[in-house]
């Protein structure tokens, strides 16, 4: 099984040298820690920013610069900002690589639920509706199951959805899956987990 | 042309009714016109929707104007640090339109820019798209969104020279562009107001026939989530 920094630096290994990529919040904020040598990549933020940096030392908190998780950051040599509008015109014209996002579900098609429990949680999509609309290639990171051992990879997705058939890969504490016609099939397993731990964990297809 | 105001309040004068659409620069709390948004709420209009991408937080930002109920509606993508926002929703007091975050920045964009409505691939096939024309092109699904014209538009500014020419600072400019395009009347507040010519015209980030009136205060400029990290061998 892998933890939370482990299914990060998996993810890492997802990067591509030299392309423009956007980062969810959560375990996809981890993956910056683990880009690989050799890999540069630029991060945006979407409320406005290319080139995003590490967290400020204490003492140089700026409140004009934050990154789309609200956490106030620092900028980098190569830095751009700019406004909501450019923003997404770069990510809904398919200028990013690739995101990576966390998810509540996601299905065998490629569904993807990660913004509303209904009569629960609203707090809304924010930019992650755009995101998995517009960018090359999206990357799912996650636990496989719910705190009560449910699976989060499904046949179909219960709760609303952030977008339909919008997801290339799912990175979880048990493995790789990439979504395929037909269903899901196994790229790769966690340290310790059979294909049948990872089988009896997910619900949705698995071919092969 | 000289369009600077002594304050914030006298910056509104004749611009706020009861009932209407403002839309509001900001993301979280950076960027957020904090005195115009004091300025409304000490001026008791009522009724307001507000296009913003965001809602503030309890007692700062546009969560003020969630605290007087002056607010009936709000268009936003996350509302989530808000447990006022919460309780008047869940409550059935106060009307919530989901937009995604571009879509929002774009409706925007395209209100000020003339354009009535634009097809986006965002949300096709989730509660977004319920209701919406959609269309094909190129072998892809899009749905028809609309452009925002609002009736008045309050943005954050760093610097602006008489004339309304802006100059943002950072990620503070975020939605603030936008919005400004999309109102009828356009009113900034900035951090300095600085004499005609002392701004490069090649540097302008709003260029001044948006902004109608400018208004110069001290900014409270609140961060939302403080992140730092250690200094490496201290």
């Amino acid at each position: 099984m892998w933890d939370r920094n482990r299914i990060a630096a998996r993810a890492a290994q997802e990067l591509q040298d030299g392309t423009y990529v956007n980062l969810g919040i959560g375990i996809p904020t981890l993956v910056s820690n683990h880009i690989p040598p050799g890999v540069s990549v630029t991060l945006q933020s979407e409320n406005g920013m290319l080139g995003m940096g590490p967290f400020p030392y204490e003492g140089e908190e700026d409140p004009d610069l934050i990154n789309a998780g609200k956490q106030t950051i620092t900028e980098l040599p190569q830095t751009a900002y700019f406004d909501s509008a450019q923003s997404f015109a770069m990510i809904r014209g398919g200028k990013i690589a690739m995101a990576i996002l966390g998810a509540m579900e996601v299905s065998e098609q490629g569904d993807l639920a990660n913004w509303m429990i209904p009569g629960k949680l609203v707090k809304g999509m924010g930019g992650a509706m755009d995101l998995v609309a517009g960018v090359g290639r999206v990357v799912v990171v996650m636990d496989h199951t719910s705190k009560h051992g449910e699976s989060k990879v499904l046949r179909a997705c219960t709760l609303p959805l952030t977008g339909k058939g919008v997801v290339d890969r799912i990175i979880t504490n048990l493995g790789v899956l990439d979504v395929v016609p037909g269903g899901l099939r196994i790229v790769e397993l966690a340290d310790g987990v059979s294909e049948a731990d990872l089988r009896a964990a997910t619900e949705a297809t698995i071919l092969g | 042309m000289d369009k600077v105001y002594p304050s914030a309040g006298a910056a509104l004068v004749g611009v706020l009714r009861d009932d209407m659409l403002i839309a509001a620069g900001g993301f979280g709390l950076c960027g957020v016109p904090e005195l115009l948004i004091a300025a409304i709420r000490d001026s008791g209009v009522r009724g307001l929707t507000f296009a913003s991408n965001n809602a503030g937080v309890d007692g700062f930002g546009l969560g003020l104007l969630l605290e007087t109920r002056q607010i009936r509606k709000m268009i936003s993508s996350y509302v989530g640090e808000n447990a006022e926002f919460m309780r008047q929703y869940l409550s059935g007091e106060l009307e919530l339109e989901f937009n995604p975050q571009g879509t929002l920045a774009e409706r925007m964009r395209a209100g000020g820019a003339g354009i009535p409505g634009f097809y986006t691939a965002t949300g096709v096939g989730t509660v977004i798209a319920e209701g919406k024309e959609h269309k094909e092109f190129d072998g892809r699904m899009h749905i028809l969104e609309r452009g925002i014209v609002a009736d008045l538009a309050i943005v954050k500014a760093w610097r602006a020279d008489p004339s309304g020419n802006l100059v943002f600072r950072k990620t503070a400019r975020n939605f603030n562009v936008p919005a400004a395009t999309c109102g009828r009347i356009c009113v900034a507040e900035v951090e300095e107001i600085v004499p005609l010519g002392s701004l490069d015209p090649d540097m302008i980030h709003l260029p001044g026939i948006y902004v109608h009136r400018v208004v110069q205060g001290l900014h409270e400029k609140r961060i939302e989530h403080r992140t730092v990290r250690k200094r490496e061998g201290v």
